[in-house]
């Protein structure tokens, strides 16, 4: 299952490697996002911040960074899951990749890491973005980091699984975003929280949130090997 | 005090549950036309029903 | 149109058998479904004339004879049979249970999207606004798309089988989202207040529980006769679907034998 998994995901990293659909289209559409989102909202509309004798106002930006981030990250996961299963329908390759006999548990796994992978590098650049354009102070780094990999994961997961369900479908691109979105919502809400805790702490309020981001990757990788092969094959 | 929301809140549900069995039966009825008597029914292939 | 075409002869010989009707009714339906009428009357007189209105949200609360019964039924009872005939079909590959899922599914859509209007219309005159954070409604919300999108995935246009299966697989994983929505909403809103609405707290005599029990028992009545006249159309399209697919078969096959 593993070496099959590991088959996959590199066959789609070399495809990606050598398409650059992801680099040129999806990156520059997700930083464009993060641009849209301060004309969206006006970079000078303020927040008062803090209660009692700490107040301060804050640019709305600033605060809602970490839902923005989120926000930029799931419109760029539909595109993501759209191209990883677009590239498998050109002459059935779905197909052929299970009579090759590959497990489909490892087939997979494989698609969701090539995309974790992909959405990771994606993450590093859009969060670069967002601290260039809506300069968040960076609190607890730890949290941070671990808030992004477990809902990352989640988010491959749960958009593997789904991209899979509308699998060689006319209406695959308006179907998947209408079962996804409202999957990865609690996923959305977590990371927010989580995230806002990691850059403006205390980090004690994002580890949970954390914590059930992980649940919902364990959660969401075990219903994708298990149901994988189910839903890839045919009548 | 409150009448205004209750009066279009129980009109809405008459109108959506009403609106829905009547396409549903209406659809019943067009198919019944299309399919051989003896498969109409899910429980005439086990046992005969009346 | 006086030449009586051969479907007009199954036609009339279905009306001389009485075995099968050209609708989807039955005795036992019908039953049932003079018994829903007769409930839904009662609970209308009930909620809107007999029940006196409540100490502090006046008339407005007799909204919630209504709003609570189909959240509890779309929520509880819909979608768990929706789980239920996903896992037995997908174990089973029994038609029965998919088509069964599918009808609870579309009539729980319904009744879920009962609760958010009347939800919505109650909030108004209660919290002073349509749309409050409330923990409750919000997840009842992501909840309709859920399965607005489970509903797409079984109108889909392909392979009725592979349709099944898919369906099935996303049935039971919407399950499982609906109660991870619902709690991780229960707890995002838990931090930053409390439950704005304790049912608990509200002043309920003798004729306003009898009418919310009636409430209660009416929907699922409703409910009950709407799965099974729904899973009588799904199964009329299971039918005329095969009858189509055999026609098309004896087509090919007679084109086979030409050549």
């Amino acid at each position: 299952m593993l070496r099959d998994a590991r088959l996959v995901a590199s066959k789609d990293l070399r495809v990606e490697a050598t398409s650059r659909v992801l680099t040129t289209q999806v990156l520059p559409f997700a930083l464009l996002v993060l641009i849209l989102f301060g004309f969206g909202i006006s970079p000078d509309q303020q927040v008062i911040s803090g209660a009692g004798e700490g107040t301060e106002r804050v640019a709305i930006l600033e605060k809602v960074a970490p839902g923005l981030f989120w926000l930029a990250v799931l419109f760029s996961t539909l595109l993501a899951i759209g191209r990883s299963f677009a590239i498998e329908s050109v002459d059935g390759n779905l197909d052929a990749l299970r009579m090759a006999g590959l497990d489909p548990a490892g087939v997979f796994l494989g698609k969701m890491s090539a995309v974790l992978a992909e959405l990771l590098v994606l993450e590093l650049v859009v969060g670069l973005g967002c601290f260039a354009l809506y300069g968040p102070p960076l609190a607890h780094p730890v949290l941070l980091v671990t808030t992004v990999l477990s809902a990352t994961l989640g988010i491959a997961a749960a958009g593997t699984l789904y991209a899979a369900l509308a699998a060689g479908l006319r209406v695959r691109d308006t179907l998947v975003p209408l079962l996804v979105l409202p999957v990865l919502a609690p996923v959305l809400l977590a990371a927010t929280l989580a995230t806002e805790a990691a850059l403006f702490g205390p980090d004690g309020d994002g580890w949970p949130w954390a914590l059930l981001l992980g649940a919902f990757a364990v959660l969401y990788t075990g219903a994708g090997i298990l149901a994988f092969g189910t839903l890839v094959e045919e009548s | 005090m409150g009448w205004e929301y209750v009066i279009p809140g129980y009109l809405i549900a008459a109108v959506a549950i009403g609106g829905y069995t009547l396409q549903m039966l209406r659809r019943g009825r067009a198919l019944s036309a299309r399919v051989p008597e003896e498969r109409r029914r899910f429980l005439a292939e086990k046992a005969d029903k009346t | 149109m006086n030449d009586p075409a051969p479907s007009q002869d199954a036609f009339e010989s279905a009306l001389a058998a009485r075995t099968a009707p050209l609708h989807t009714g039955s005795k036992s339906t019908r039953v049932l479904g003079v018994l829903a009428l007769v409930l839904l009357v009662s609970l209308l007189a009930f909620a809107l004339v007999i029940t006196p209105p409540e100490v502090s949200q006046r008339d407005s609360f007799r909204l919630l004879y209504l709003h609570v019964p189909s959240a509890i039924v779309s929520l509880y009872v819909a979608f768990a049979i929706t789980l239920v005939g996903s896992i037995i079909y997908l174990r089973k590959q029994s038609v029965f249970w998919d088509l069964l899922a599918g009808a609870a599914a579309e009539v729980g859509v319904l009744f879920l999207g009962i609760t958010l209007v009347t939800g919505m219309l109650w909030g108004k005159p209660t919290w002073g606004v349509y749309w409050q954070w409330d923990p409750r409604l919000t997840s009842t919300a992501v909840s309709f798309v859920l399965y607005a999108g489970y509903l797409a995935v079984r109108k889909l246009d392909m392979d009725p089988v592979v349709r099944s299966r898919r369906a099935a697989v996303l049935g039971i994983v919407s399950f499982l989202n609906l109660i991870i929505v619902r709690y991780s909403v229960q707890w995002w809103r838990g931090l930053h207040q409390g439950q704005t609405f304790d049912v608990a707290d509200t002043q309920m005599d003798g004729v306003m529980l009898f009418t919310a029990l009636l409430g209660v028992i009416t929907m699922h009545v409703v409910f009950a006769w709407l799965v099974i006249h729904r899973f009588r159309v799904a199964w009329l399209e299971h039918q005329a679907d095969e009858a189509g697919l055999d026609v098309a078969l004896r087509e090919r096959r007679a084109e086979g034998a030409n050549v």
